[in-house]
């Protein structure tokens, strides 16, 4: 049996009067790639920032590899090993390809002023595996030509891809993407796939994901979780949650 | 010919009028007690009717001059430079001959050039330091002279009750003003753009109020006289040494006394001083805190969903700008001997915000001409007497309008892979 690496229980989120998310329960094993989906609104963003740290969840308990994370700080939480990626790709636009994948692995870096300063060797044997690390994902992902581009002027598809890259490098152990396919053409969204069904096979990662394309969804998910006004309203396989009545309503609306 | 373009002549015409009417035509002027308004010269006035008919006939015929000015072939900049890989191996004798020339320049020029080129170096200092803030970091503040105030006050204080010496003060007056800029940061955290750049202009007036009022340490607007210059390895350069014993620069090397020798020394510390703060932050530049503050001027909500800590790297950009202003401001205290409040107004801020943002945001050799640029031009532009300033802004309309992205915008660095 695979390992349980995300356990989340009775997850909500009010703000203010509004509940956002209503009593949400996942479960990711290990090696695993999970969806969420639901209709435009349903909370799912907001779950995905709940666990990453970016809101404190009003109630529930968030369990990564047994340790309650809800609560913590969003830069610890990634530390932790569950990075996230956004709907609308957040790069450093103005820097280029390679300095995005050197700051993403700040902390494995001697950050120390004096050693930086000095150049010790630690310092430099360190700096130079970075270099290694980043070179070797974008090579994954097929950027390596654009090193030293800068990262705003890709093409939004490459973007895409490096925002994956970029999260790679921070040596994750849950990686959850928010809708990304969004805005990429057929082509695209099937190399994605490929991608992270590439990551999980090879890198024995788990992936969250969020997204809209069902044909992505349905062909990759090991498990998909359905979501509707902040309440959930089904998990299963891919097929269970084709068959079922109630995901057909959330949809499409009632008869 | 349309007519939009005759109704933007007649407009662009009719402002150029009523400006140079109000500024150039007519003039206040005593006649004996009283004020009368005198009207221009006849020949002052042909001038500005013959400004206003270039302005109308300039928006008339824009066309054609864009062309004309297009036509004008442009030089291949690119072809002249060397070739990027020849001017790697070129670079370090570039940086020697010029750190060479800096050496030796003094000595063949007059005093006030040699006096000019300090102060120069002072702002070269302060730029660089609101650099790693603003330029780097991203966060606007406009308070960043109180944390020059601090270091010269330090430097001032501490020589004046404790007869600390300069070279001494020097690292206090830098740790001080940062402890400072770690103070402030701590506040406005959370804050960013319009927000930060109003608690940092309250924050610099804070600091300026409060050595105005604190007579009984400050002296207040009296300021602080008498500050002791510094010194080499204890050699004072006054005509006779102040202390019991002590000898001066010229009793010691046997010369006859002059006073450029203390002039010329003092811009030989700025020299250095600039070349360590130079040093300092291109190193930080390349290390992993110079890419996150990068990072977080970029994106702070992606730095912080991979693990970069945002208290710590904003309080360290802070911190250091702050510490360079300290070592600018113990270095200005010297070099003046008198300090006072007045020094540290905010036009003192929005000169170093101008010299970041007309070199280039992030780059270093941008802000080294603006920072000669904006100290040497109001000097050059001295017989303009009152239209200097005007001048000056119009330089900076200008600048933005042509080249919003400075003098010298940042280059990124090329960094080398081992697999191409």
């Amino acid at each position: 049996m695979s390992q349980l690496l995300l356990d989340v229980n009775g997850l909500t989120m009010r703000f203010g009067g509004l509940v956002a998310v209503n009593g949400v329960n996942l479960k990711v094993k290990n090696r695993q790639i999970v969806s969420v989906i639901g209709p435009n609104g349903a909370g799912k963003t907001t779950v995905f920032n709940c666990l990453s740290g970016f809101y404190i969840p009003t109630e529930g308990s968030v369990m990564l590899k047994n340790e309650q994370i809800a609560g913590l700080k969003d830069y610890q939480i990634s530390r932790k090993g569950l990075v996230r990626t956004f709907q609308h790709v957040r790069l450093f636009q103005k820097m280029t390809v390679i300095e995005n994948m050197l700051v993403a692995q700040h902390r494995h870096l001697n950050t120390n002023l004096f050693s930086g300063l000095l150049k010790t060797p630690n310092y430099r044997r360190l700096e130079k595996d970075a270099m290694e690390h980043a070179a070797h994902w974008l090579e994954e992902v097929g950027l390596l030509e654009y090193a030293n581009r800068e990262a705003g002027n890709l093409a939004y598809g490459q973007q895409r891809r490096l925002e994956i890259a970029r999260c790679m490098v921070t040596q994750p152990e849950l990686l959850m993407l928010d809708e990304p396919a969004a805005g990429l053409n057929p082509n695209e969204t099937k190399e994605l796939d490929e991608l992270i069904i590439k990551l999980r096979d090879e890198h024995e990662i788990s992936i969250l994901l969020i997204e809209h394309d069902m044909s992505l969804v349905m062909g990759i998910s090991d498990h998909i979780y359905v979501i509707a006004q902040g309440t959930p309203l089904a998990n299963g396989t891919a097929e269970q949650i084709k068959g079922n009545p109630d995901v057909i309503k959330a949809y499409l609306g009632e008869e | 010919m349309n007519s939009s373009k005759l109704y933007n002549a007649v407009f662009a015409a009719g402002i150029a009028f009523i400006l140079a009417c109000l500024m150039i035509g007519v003039k206040l002027d005593t006649d004996s007690t009283v004020l009368a308004v005198k009207g221009a010269t006849a020949e002052q006035w042909a001038w500005i009717f013959g400004g206003i008919a270039v302005v109308f006939l300039s928006q008339l015929f824009s066309t054609q001059v864009d062309a004309l000015f297009r036509a004008i072939p442009k030089p291949d900049i690119q072809a002249l430079l060397p070739q990027q890989q020849k001017f790697a191996t070129l670079k370090p004798w570039l940086i020697a001959a010029i750190i060479v020339v800096m050496m030796i320049w003094p000595f063949m020029v007059s005093r006030g050039s040699v006096d000019l080129a300090t102060l120069t170096l002072i702002y070269i200092m302060l730029g660089l330091g609101l650099n790693i803030v603003v330029g780097l970091a991203g966060l606007l503040d406009l308070g960043f002279v109180a944390f020059y105030a601090v270091g010269a006050y330090t430097y001032a204080l501490l020589s004046q009750y404790f007869g600390m010496s300069f070279w001494a003060c020097l690292p206090i007056s830098a740790g001080l003003a940062a402890t400072f800029g770690f103070l402030l940061g701590f506040p406005v955290l959370r804050l960013r753009g319009d927000y930060l750049a109003i608690v940092t202009l309250g924050f610099g007036e804070i600091i300026r109020i409060l050595l105005n009022n604190w007579t009984s340490l400050t002296g207040g607007p009296n300021g602080i006289s008498g500050i002791a210059k510094p010194t080499l390895f204890g050699l004072e350069f006054n005509r006779r040494a102040k202390e019991e014993g002590a000898m001066t620069f010229h009793e010691y090397f046997d010369m006859d006394y002059s006073s450029s020798y203390k002039v010329i020394f003092l811009y030989l510390i700025a020299v250095l001083l600039v070349i360590c703060v130079i040093y300092l932050i291109n190193r930080l530049m390349r290390m992993p805190i110079g890419r996150a503050w990068e990072a977080l001027r970029e994106d702070e909500i992606a730095c912080r969903s991979l693990g970069l800590n945002r208290t710590a790297i904003k309080l360290s950009a802070f911190t250091l700008g702050a510490s360079t202003a300290g070592f600018a401001g113990c270095f200005f205290a010297a070099r003046q001997g008198f300090i006072s409040p007045e020094s540290f107004i905010f036009i003192e801020s929005a000169i170093i915000l101008a010299i970041v943002v007309l070199g280039g945001m992030g780059s270093q050799l941008g802000i080294i001409f603006a920072a000669i640029i904006m100290t040497i031009l109001p000097e050059l532009a001295r017989e303009f007497s009152e239209y200097r300033m005007l001048l000056f802004g119009l330089l900076m309309v200008v600048m933005m309008r042509w080249r919003p992205q400075g003098l010298v915008p940042m280059k990124r660095p090329n960094l080398e892979l081992k697999q191409q």
